[in-house]
């Protein structure tokens, strides 16, 4: 899921053998089977828990979590499913939540239950960020923050050095309650991003934050009604924030509800997870907690019918099913009211359909609802735009990226801008497409110390340009890979030295006695070999570094003698440079 | 791979670590023992303290009569209090990379390392490890400051003057070391320097050691910490407990296979069961209160009271307390009951589980809002209105030198109606009532201590099973007022290197491999060959980068094609170039093998002879000699080039190379 296209996301990847699910949602567009991801493309007749090494949600919006207990309870999953503290809090909400609309009001069956939910919040480990876990000795994940939404995480997933990063929905910049996405220079192969707005660059938050402040006092003043359909958690809280304050600048008196029972618990986790959010939240938290609400009520359907103005925060916010939509239906039909659509709605939704300019809707039983109402669209959702993608790819320094959550169209477009910029491969592979990326892994082995410090006991090279060669042997047993020095390599395998030994006759004209050829050989090598050790032994042999050359009289002819070299094969270079130097004799003038 | 010992205290540790290139603190822990030795401060004028009489020596001098008082026996300073430093003068301590932390109480001494020792590193510590610090430092530099002292004694501290001194003031140790409290901007400036980490968060220092904090259930946020490269463990444990109460369990599996285990932090009162300990804080206070006595209890405004809370919270319905009020007295007794309720993530599974509901974890929150407990920044403002007694007050600090908890020792400690229960272990209760002396009052120890005891450290090491111990010494040895009690110190395996203030100790462990990396290209260019069933080997010849303490091996480049005409060189230019080393050799040359080779390459008048070791190869037109014995080849030829390289290229056929 999620392959260009918002909603069910769903992803597969396979690294060095390991198989990860990332994420598991729903699709807010569709009734039918595709609500949910196929996960017959993991395996046709296996069992999951056989196939997936383990499953990580990145956070708690239902089209990231939404068919979890679809996909664990009623096709079978029983390995580790890893989420944040916050979205294990909150999730299970907005499953039951999500279950009752679609079971209770709709009527539907074959659906997950309650049980089922709570059964698949079993299979889930909290995470903290930045902790590493190990899921088995091999594949570890860690978790950053993401902002987006209360608990939001990104996930690096690794296997030795090889490793992926999904970001799950992002924010790079902070809001009113929420801090802004962060990941270190990790250097994945592979950064998995989302890209809702992928073609965006939205003018700067304040101006937003004024201009939906403005149309909510506009219409109040005259008297009308505004409708924020809203997701329970997330903007509902940052928009309440920004109302709260403003309502309590201008003194304003128009009431603010707040529909369904899960506000005030929505606001409890906010409190309770203030780590969470932003840093000034967080540092005055305990002189004022930002989630408590003077100006904002608990709604009453009842309400819906008073005279005069009022804002309601209502769900959903797509305006596809519950109380928004009851409320929508009654208030669309009055010009003086509106509705403001804060985020993002998907094909097939009231909302999207509003949003693309439709007035006349198609209700259920053929019913046309006009609406007459000011329809408003503010992007409050917290999605990284093109410029905060970029950032991200800048800080993570991907090798390759691949897109997800969005729309084919605009994907295009990013993805020749991130191609052109950072010239790495870019994917944006279509639902049920495999992408293959190859990665070019680096092998980690034990070099003895004694190796090692051999090496580096030379110091640094004083030509760079012409690198030392280190020599060693690279033992390997069992997958176990281990660098020694050739010595050690022979003593382990229990093996001896074969001394390999050339001694090489080399003939020079020279009638003097045989020490005094000996005197001038020395001489001789001496000026020429500056950078090693020639020595003159007592015997009257000379040796260059660990090669022996002795001048002994030709046997026949006196005024010939005969040198004799004599090198093992490790002073191969060496011992065969200095036959070819003798042979040329010896300079006549010796000092 | 040294450990520094800089401070003496088993509790309040302050140890620096030389780890590969690293050095590495862990903890800096401040010794407030030094207190006792002084006059409580007084937040109003109290006629007692200032009526004591001055110190007179033996000889009738009355010199130090300014400085020190007299009080029921026992000799005071009355000066400002003062703390026992972490020693700094045993290493350079601007050296310092990093300072781990692994509990709020271990890191009292922060200000005065990271702000007067010329320290430029990190120090790394979880957030609650920090917040709750905080709280502990604003609450000590709070009580301090805001009863200005104008005497600062110091006559005392003469090494002369200290000699002709009573017991403990004579035996108090390194006295000219002693400081006064830091301030806010200190503090704020050293909690500044701290980066915030979470349990299992692997943290990279200098790319050659890998740190990581570790769960260890003695408070909320208190880490273990475990110093490893990639082939040499150090665990950490500081302030570990396997009870039950509200922090996170402890991670004992992640101290499996350690080199070294240092192991500091254990109970104080190791004869004392906490869970009787509490039972016995209830049935206390609750009598004191029904006979219409007050109950103080001095304390730290975060960790324990938690739990006495909670307790409370249980027992005071039963015990028909339900009237009586409960005062938190601390400038930071807000934030701390705030706090306490935003750590979800650091608690233990049933605290979890309450916030996932979503229900404030401790219950703390539910007797604030039913006004049973109240909770004041001071015993000034909107305290005295609210004031009722029979009360039960939780104030610090259990020194009872400074805080509010002198004001109620002073108005309390007349009647005997009133108890006193002592709860944390910190401080001998009799050592800090002796400035009170002589007392109405009830004095009640319970010391609650949930770090780890004796026989969980003997359970602890058994599983875990370090290859060496490090311990202070008084960890070694019974406690010296139970000498016999040979249980109560550890007993393993081999025995524990023990350490005191001022020493260093040199740890035993060798290393012996590094990790190193393999580029991809090089990896590729390597010819594997199976020497024996299951083991291959590979020569490698590469070039070797270091770079941030990491290797790596790359293949080497190609040599440059020589220019193809240049002029004549000179001779000193063909000279080859450092020794290039040519692999070593091993294995043995079949004769009737290696002779049909010669004969294959034209060699038409091979002769072999047999000699004791092995043959001799004879080529007669070449004059050319081969001696082959098992492990030994040698090439005696006359000075043909060609003719020897050939030879030497058809002898390494047969040989294997290292």
């Amino acid at each position: 899921g999620a392959g260009q296209d918002v909603g069910r996301s769903c992803i597969l990847v396979s690294i060095a053998g390991k198989n990860v699910m990332l994420d598991c949602g729903m699709h807010m567009g569709y009734n039918d089977d595709r609500r949910f991801p196929d996960f017959s493309y993991i395996t046709q007749n296996g069992r999951l828990t056989d196939f997936l090494d383990c499953v990580i949600i990145s956070h708690f919006h239902l089209d990231h979590c939404g068919a979890l207990p679809y996909f664990s309870e009623m096709v079978g999953y029983d390995g580790p499913i890893y989420m944040t503290h916050p979205t294990k809090a909150i999730c299970p909400i907005l499953l039951e939540d999500y279950r009752k609309i679609t079971v209770d009001k709709k009527g539907e069956t074959n659906f997950f239950t309650s049980q089922m939910i709570k059964d698949c919040m079993k299979k889930v480990v909290a995470v903290h960020l930045h902790q590493t876990v190990q899921v088995d000795e091999e594949l570890e994940i860690k978790a950053y923050y993401a902002g987006h939404v209360l608990g939001a995480a990104m996930f690096q997933i690794k296997v030795g050095c090889e490793s992926v990063v999904y970001t799950g929905d992002y924010n790079m910049t902070p809001d009113r309650h929420l801090g802004a996405a962060w990941i270190d220079k990790c250097r994945p192969d592979l950064l998995i991003s989302e890209s809702t707005y992928a073609t965006t660059i939205r003018d700067s938050k304040r101006c937003r934050e004024r201009d939906f402040l403005k149309k909510v006092h506009e219409t109040v003043e005259r008297g009308g009604k505004v409708l924020i359909p809203v997701f329970a958690l997330g903007r509902a809280q940052e928009l309440c924030i920004l109302l709260e304050t403003f309502w309590e600048r201008m003194n304003l008196k128009a009431p603010i509800y707040f529909s369904t029972g899960l506000t005030e618990k929505a606001n409890h986790y906010y409190k309770l997870f203030i780590t969470w959010t932003n840093q000034k939240i967080r540092k005055t938290f305990v002189q004022r907690n930002m989630f408590e609400f003077k100006h904002i009520k608990a709604f009453d359907r009842a309400f819906a019918d008073n005279p005069g103005p009022m804002v309601v925060f209502a769900t959903p916010g797509m305006l596809h099913a519950g109380q928004s939509l009851q409320i929508f239906r009654k208030w669309a039909g009055n010009e003086k009211n509106m509705v403001i659509m804060p985020g993002y709605c998907v094909q097939g939704t009231v909302g999207h359909k509003i949003l693309s300019g439709q007035r006349k809707l198609e209700m259920e039983g053929r019913q046309i609802l006009e609406v007459k109402m000011q329809v408003e669209y503010m992007s409050f959702s917290a999605h990284a735009d093109a410029k905060g993608i970029m950032q991200l790819i800048r800080q993570a320094e991907p090798r390759n990226v691949l897109l997800v959550h969005g729309e084919a169209k605009k994907m295009e477009f990013l993805k020749q801008k991130i191609e052109q910029e950072f010239h790495v491969s870019c994917f944006m592979p279509a639902n049920g497409e495999t992408t293959t990326i190859l990665t070019n892994p680096c092998i980690p082995v034990d070099i003895s110390l004694g190796l090692l410090k051999r090496e580096t006991a030379i110091g640094p090279l004083p030509d760079a340009k012409k690198p030392k060669l280190m020599h060693g042997t690279l033992l390997m047993k069992d997958n176990s890979f281990r660098l020694v020095s050739p010595e050690q390599a022979l003593k382990e395998l229990g093996l001896a030295e074969h001394q390999l030994r050339f001694t090489c006759r080399v003939h020079i004209q020279d009638p003097r006695k045989e020490h005094e050829t000996g005197l001038r050989v020395y001489n001789h090598l001496k000026g020429i070999l500056k950078d090693y050790s020639v020595q003159h032994l007592p015997d009257g042999s000379i040796t260059v570094e660990s090669i022996l050359i002795q001048a002994t009289a030709h046997s026949e002819d006196q005024g010939t003698k005969v040198l004799l070299v004599s090198w093992t094969y490790q002073d191969e270079e060496l011992g065969s440079y200095l036959t070819s130097l003798l042979k040329k004799g010896l300079p006549q003038s010796t000092p | 791979f040294f450990q520094y010992c800089l401070s003496g205290h088993p509790t309040l540790p302050c140890n620096v670590l030389k780890f590969k290139s690293t050095t590495i603190m862990l903890d800096c822990g401040l010794d407030m023992t030094s207190t006792l030795n002084f006059l409580p401060l007084p937040l109003v004028q109290s006629p007692r303290l200032s009526k004591l009489p001055g110190w007179v020596l033996k000889d009738g001098s009355t010199f130090l009569d300014k400085e020190l008082k007299e009080c029921s026996g026992h000799v005071f300073v009355d000066s400002v209090p003062e703390f026992c430093l972490p020693e700094t003068e045993l290493l350079d301590l601007s050296t310092v990379d990093v300072i781990l932390i692994s509990n709020y109480h271990c890191m009292m001494a922060l200000p005065y390392i990271t702000e007067y020792t010329g320290f430029t590193g990190t120090v790394y510590a979880t957030e609650p490890t920090v917040q709750i610090g905080r709280l502990l430092m604003e609450e000590l530099v709070n009580s301090i400051e805001r009863v200005p002292k104008a005497q600062s004694a110091s006559m005392w501290k003469n090494k002369e003057v200290q000699r002709l001194l009573p017991a403990p003031l004579k035996d108090a140790v390194e006295v000219s070391m002693w400081r006064k409290c830091y301030t806010m901007p200190e503090v704020n400036a050293a909690l500044s320097k701290i980066q915030l980490v979470g349990y299992s968060q692997k943290i990279e220092l200098f790319g050659a050691v890998q740190v990581t904090p570790l769960s260890s259930g003695y408070a909320l946020g208190s880490s273990n910490w475990i110093i490893q490269s990639h082939y040499e463990k150090v665990s950490y444990v500081s302030g570990s407990s396997l009870l039950t109460t509200h922090p996170q369990p402890m991670d004992q599996a992640s101290l499996k296979n350690s080199d070294v285990l240092v192991l500091t932090g254990l109970t104080q009162i190791p004869t004392a069961n906490p869970d009787g300990m509490v039972g016995e804080f209830c049935s206390n206070l609750a009598m004191t209160v029904r006979n219409g006595g007050n109950v103080l209890v001095p304390c730290y405004p975060s960790g324990v009271i938690y739990d006495l809370l909670e307790c409370l919270y249980q027992y005071i319905d039963s015990a028909g307390l339900s009237n009586i009020p409960f005062y938190f007295i601390s400038p930071v007794a807000n934030s701390s009951l705030e706090f306490s309720q935003i750590f979800a993530e650091w608690l233990c599974h049933n605290k979890q589980t309450k916030v996932y509901l979503p229900e404030p974890p401790f219950p703390h929150a539910e007797l604030i809002q039913t006004n049973k407990l109240k909770h004041y920044p001071s015993i000034h403002g909107d305290f005295s209105n609210d004031f009722k007694q029979p009360c039960v007050v939780f104030t610090g600090h259990p020194s009872l030198r400074f805080g509010d908890v002198v004001h109620f020792m002073e108005l309390w400690g007349k009647s005997s109606l009133n108890t006193v229960i002592f709860t944390e272990p910190d401080f001998s209760y009799l050592d800090a009532l002796a400035p009170y002396q002589p007392l109405a009052m009830k004095c009640v120890y319970c010391p609650i201590d949930t770090r780890l005891n004796f026989i969980q450290v003997s359970k602890l090491l058994k599983e875990v099973q370090p290859l060496h111990v490090v311990c202070p010494e008084q960890y070694t040895q019974p406690p010296p007022t139970q000498s016999h009690r040979t249980d109560l110190m550890i007993d393993c395996q081999p025995p524990a290197m023990s350490y005191r203030r001022a020493e260093v100790l040199t740890l035993p462990y060798k290393r012996r491999y590094e990790k190193i990396e393999i580029m991809p290209d090089l990896a590729d260019s390597l010819v594997p060959l199976e020497i024996k069933p299951g083991i291959s080997l590979a020569t490698v010849s590469a070039v070797l980068h270091t770079k941030d303490n990491k290797h790596v091996l790359q293949l080497p480049p190609k040599p440059p094609q020589p220019p193809a005409s240049k002029k004549r060189k000179r001779v000193s230019d063909d000279v080859p170039e450092c020794r290039s080393l040519k692999p070593l050799l091993s294995g043995s040359i079949p004769m009737d093998q290696f002779v049909q080779t010669l004969e294959k390459h034209g060699f038409s008048d091979v002769k072999v002879e047999d000699t004791a070791k092995g043959h001799i190869v004879l080529l007669q037109e070449a004059e050319t000699l081969i001696q082959l014995e098992e492990d030994s080849t040698h090439i005696i030829c006359d000075n043909d080039e060609p003719l020897r390289v050939k030879l030497r290229d058809l002898v390494l056929k047969f040989l294997q190379k290292f």
